[in-house]
């Protein structure tokens, strides 16, 4: 198969032949079948979500491994991490082996199952990582998320634990006791509307914490969904050491801030924009955008968080924290960091692909793209923008806090291993 | 004015005189034999209560009551939302009854603003968790004028948990619009992070402000706070920040007492200053049913949307 | 009088407006009603008299004065506002109270003179007289208008009269007086008038 006219990392167009699931040649012009007309599009190595809820076990009314793939196929990935916190949870080598073949059976991208670092994610006890990192699902990440492993014994003797066999530990750094019922970054917004603040306070304790961890028994730490400008100070200072710790941002935290809460054209207390960590303020949001440019944060990762609506349509302290981000990170990402000169599209491959599926140790995956690596590619045009439209998502929820509003790019076409799991914007 | 009052700060200048002006007007009715209007007959009224509130519900009752219009009283207790409807459903119930205006509260803050989303009639906002409470700071307003007169220059302060306390984010919001000079005093503990960019100053130290202060409004202390440690002790505080006999006397002799009640009485405010001629505790009842009357005058009184 | 409502008094003399009444004519219209409620009533003994805000309460109290020149009596004067017994309240977005001013000895046993500015459908009238029911049980209502322009839509007619103006429907009739506006006239407007 040949993919036609398409520009490398946003370069000079070229032809791409793809044979057995491998980029076999790479030229101007490529003599043979029509194949498939990339129309200019810039092409990326597969992109990879080191931070996705795929809900399957226990809530597949807000979405299945099936969905949850498609959805992300849509988004131009080629792999998704499965966090842990399912029902049950996916602490034990049975739900990651569960949830990677049912990812192997729909085909639509590689699932890597993320294992919780406690059982039943109750930060009391280890859960068995070393049999999830044996077991056929080839565990690597393990994380908590949603929750933090808040006691500082049991994270040291998890960062010390999954050095055997070469883990890392995905950190939600959330201090319990400094955000009881929080439902809001804390600041002047949450003052006015009365809602309980969630500090940064909350999350850079944590880092700081984690870092110095880390840093003491000689552990890789990845720090989850950083959202704080002095998170990225902490970070940047942490790095300056060469200590082994990456962090990823999603990509709601590029682009919107917590006033969303109060003034919207939803309305406000519009639950749509209740995530955790919470939106934060412009100037924690321009913080990122540097820290993610300078690669003081590594990778964006989308923290997708399918919800059903009934878990939205609530008054704001009911409702479920999380959006869905797979099939609008790219183009928020384009907004927030291309389309402001903070990063080209190299930058863009290497932090929503090739960093990631480093981090995650997934073999295949987030490789240059050149002759011999598999052909896991994704096919983005960044000259259109349009609005974005809920309904066409192949996701099985529609809470996004995009929707209505008008984001640059597509996704054309996304490559499996040298199978179309998209073409022209479509499912395949 | 807007079709709903969610937040004391939707109202304007002419829009909170308005419903002063309005009040004054129906405080006659409260004095008459017949204390009967006919002017809202054939509409309904729903009162949507989620939380236990005794005196503000018979408040709004007592106003549409007044006004002729039909009230039905929806409490969460028992009915179908302790069963798990959504707030959602239950507005679509309302609805279906043809409410014309829905008064709630709630322990969200923000519900009302969500109600609004779902209903046709008018929402009036009754308490929402830690938000607002706007027609307590319009009771509030109104009980300050008629002791008063005009609140331009006047000087309120307002002591004791503004961070849990909707009455003190609504009062600070109106009387900001009305032009008085509202301080806040609490613990800092008990004043939200970013008080500074509200239209108002900020004190940790109520002797310094009382003798300067024309009102001074107490605001009911929970004593779980002090288990989440916002204070070391109930005597702490009301040493600290209770309105007792000899902090009664530093403040001016026309300068009057509030609170929007229910007191603990020896804690935040000692009984005899409460019972005292300067306290307007007891008419702010009373003010509540009218200036409800109004606010439900005003907002369902002419033609619908 | 040299003021801006002179100039506002010239720009009304157009081909869409004229004055039917002026200063003068009102002053005389509303002594002969004064002295027709004192022949009425045998010496306004027991009367009270209620204007209906803005102008009909300044109306009473024009005639309360006149009352009390012309017999040394000073008889109570009150407003009375209908706007929460008005029956098109609907029709509009909700309207501003006017003021209610009984006098203090109320209006029981009393013989009540309703005061207003122009009687038109009577609905304003059929209004107060809800609104009296709520307010005590006089012996006798009566009404009086500056203007009466016809029209009635309920059965309802004025006792005491200043003026009988006829009128078309699509016609407006505006009433300015001293306190209130700055002089004294009543003004017949065609509808499309500014």
């Amino acid at each position: 198969m040949i993919v036609r006219n398409v520009r490398i990392l946003g370069g000079e167009p070229v032809d791409i032949r793809i044979e057995d699931g491998v980029i076999a040649e790479i030229a101007p012009e490529i003599a043979g079948e029509p194949g498939i007309d990339g129309g200019g599009a810039i092409v990326l190595p597969g992109l990879v979500d080191l931070h996705t809820h795929l809900r399957e076990p226990g809530r597949e009314d807000a979405e299945t491994v099936q969905t949850g793939t498609q959805s992300a196929a849509r988004g131009g990935y080629t792999a998704v991490h499965a966090m842990a916190n399912t029902s049950p949870v996916a602490d034990t080598a049975g739900v990651v082996e569960q949830v990677w073949r049912l990812g192997r059976e729909f085909a639509h991208c590689d699932v890597q199952p993320v294992g919780a670092v406690t059982v039943g994610l109750e930060g009391r006890q280890l859960a068995e990582l070393g049999a999830m990192a044996d077991s056929a699902a080839r565990v690597r990440v393990f994380s908590d998320d949603g929750r933090c492993v808040d006691d500082a014994v049991l994270m040291r003797r998890a960062l010390e634990y999954v050095k055997a066999f070469d883990g890392v530990i995905a950190q939600h750094a959330q201090e319990p006791r400094l955000t009881g019922g929080a439902q809001m970054n804390e600041g002047v917004v949450s003052g006015r509307l009365g809602l309980t603040g969630w500090p940064a306070v909350a999350e850079e304790a944590i880092i700081a914490r984690d870092c110095l961890l880390a840093a003491h028994v000689g552990s890789r730490l990845h720090v989850c969904h950083v959202s704080t400008a002095g998170s990225v100070e902490i970070l940047r200072w942490a790095k300056s050491k060469g200590w082994n710790i990456t962090a990823e941002v999603t990509p709601h935290h590029l682009l919107l801030t917590d006033d969303l809460v109060e003034d919207s054209p939803v309305g406000a207390y519009n639950p749509i924009y209740k995530v955790n960590p919470p939106l934060r303020t412009r100037a924690d949001v321009e913080a990122l955008r540097a820290a993610l440019a300078d690669g003081t944060i590594d990778i964006v990762a989308t923290d997708h968080a399918p919800h059903p609506v009934e878990d939205k349509e609530t008054e704001w302290s009911a409702a479920a924290m999380g959006m869905v981000g797979l099939e609008t990170a790219l183009s928020v990402v384009q907004e927030a960091m291309v389309d402001t000169g903070l990063l080209d599209w190299a930058g863009v491959a290497d932090r929503m692909s090739i960093v990631p599926a480093r981090i995650g140790r997934l073999s295949g995956h987030g490789q240059p793209i050149e002759v011999g690596v598999p052909a896991n590619l994704t096919l983005y045009d960044p000259s259109v923008r349009t609005e974005v439209d809920p309904s066409a998502f192949a996701s099985k929820s529609r809470n996004t806090p995009y929707e209505g509003m008008t984001l640059p790019g597509r996704v054309v076409a996304t490559f499996l291993r040298g199978k179309p799991t998209v073409l022209e914007g479509k499912l395949v | 004015m807007n079709r709903h009052l969610i937040s004391a700060g939707d109202l304007s200048r002419d829009d909170a005189l308005l419903i002063l002006d309005t009040a004054e007007e129906l405080a006659r009715v409260s004095e008459r034999s017949i204390k009967k209007l006919p002017t809202l007959r054939g509409r309904t009224v729903v009162n949507l209560f989620f939380e236990d509130s005794t005196r503000t519900r018979i408040s709004f009752e007592a106003a549409a009551k007044r006004l002729s219009a039909d009230v039905i009283n929806f409490s969460a207790k028992g009915s179908s939302v302790s069963k798990g409807e959504s707030l959602k459903d239950t507005a679509l119930t309302l609805e279906a009854m043809g409410a014309d205006a829905v008064v709630i509260r709630h322990g969200a803050s923000g519900a009302p603003h969500r109600l609004a989303n779902w209903v046709h009639g008018s929402v009036v906002n009754a308490g929402d968790g830690t938000h607002e409470h706007p027609t307590q700071a319009l009771l509030d307003a109104f009980s300050m004028r008629r002791r008063l007169g005009a609140l331009d220059g006047r000087t309120v302060t307002i002591v004791g948990d503004v961070l849990h306390s909707r009455v003190a984010r609504s009062n600070v919001l109106l009387l900001a619009t009305l032009g008085a000079d509202v301080t806040l005093v609490a613990p800092p503990t008990l004043l939200p992070v970013a008080v500074d960019t509200w239209p108002c100053a900020v004190s940790y130290d109520l002797d310094a402000v009382l003798p300067k202060s024309d009102v001074v409004m107490m605001l009911r202390v929970q004593k779980e706070r002090m288990n989440a440690a916002y204070f070391p002790s109930e005597r702490e505080y009301s040493r600290r920040y209770g309105l007792d006999r000899d902090r009664f006397a530093k403040m001016p002799d026309e300068a009057i007492v509030m609170h929007p009640g229910p007191m603990n009485r020896g804690m935040e405010i000692a009984a005899e200053v409460a019972d005292s001629p300067r306290s307007t505790i007891v008419e702010q009842v009373a003010n509540g049913v009218t200036i409800r009357m109004a606010v439900l005058y005003l907002l369902l009184g002419g033609e619908t949307a | 009088m040299v003021s801006s409502a002179v100039s506002d008094f010239s720009s009304d003399q157009t081909p869409h407006s004229r004055a039917v009444l002026e200063g003068p004519d009102i002053h005389r219209a509303l002594t002969r009603i004064a002295h027709e409620i004192l022949e009425r009533t045998k010496g306004a003994d027991g009367v009270v008299l209620l204007g209906i805000p803005t102008r009909g309460a300044t109306l009473a109290r024009r005639l309360g004065d006149r009352i009390e020149r012309f017999e040394g009596v000073k008889i109570p004067v009150g407003s009375i506002d209908i706007t929460m017994y008005r029956d098109d309240l609907r029709l509009k977005p909700a309207r501003p109270l006017g003021h209610t001013e009984l006098p203090p000895d109320g209006i029981d046993g009393r013989i009540v003179v309703l005061v207003d500015d122009v009687l038109y459908s009577g609905r304003t009238v059929r209004a107060a007289l809800d609104a009296l029911n709520d307010l005590g049980r006089p012996t006798a209502v009566q009404l009086a208008t500056l203007v009466d322009r016809g029209h009635r839509e309920l059965p309802i007619r004025a006792d005491y009269v200043g003026k009988n103006l006829p009128t078309a429907k699509s016609e407006k009739v505006k009433v300015y007086l001293q306190e209130t506006d700055g002089r004294d006239a009543v003004l017949l407007m065609k509808e499309d008038a500014k």
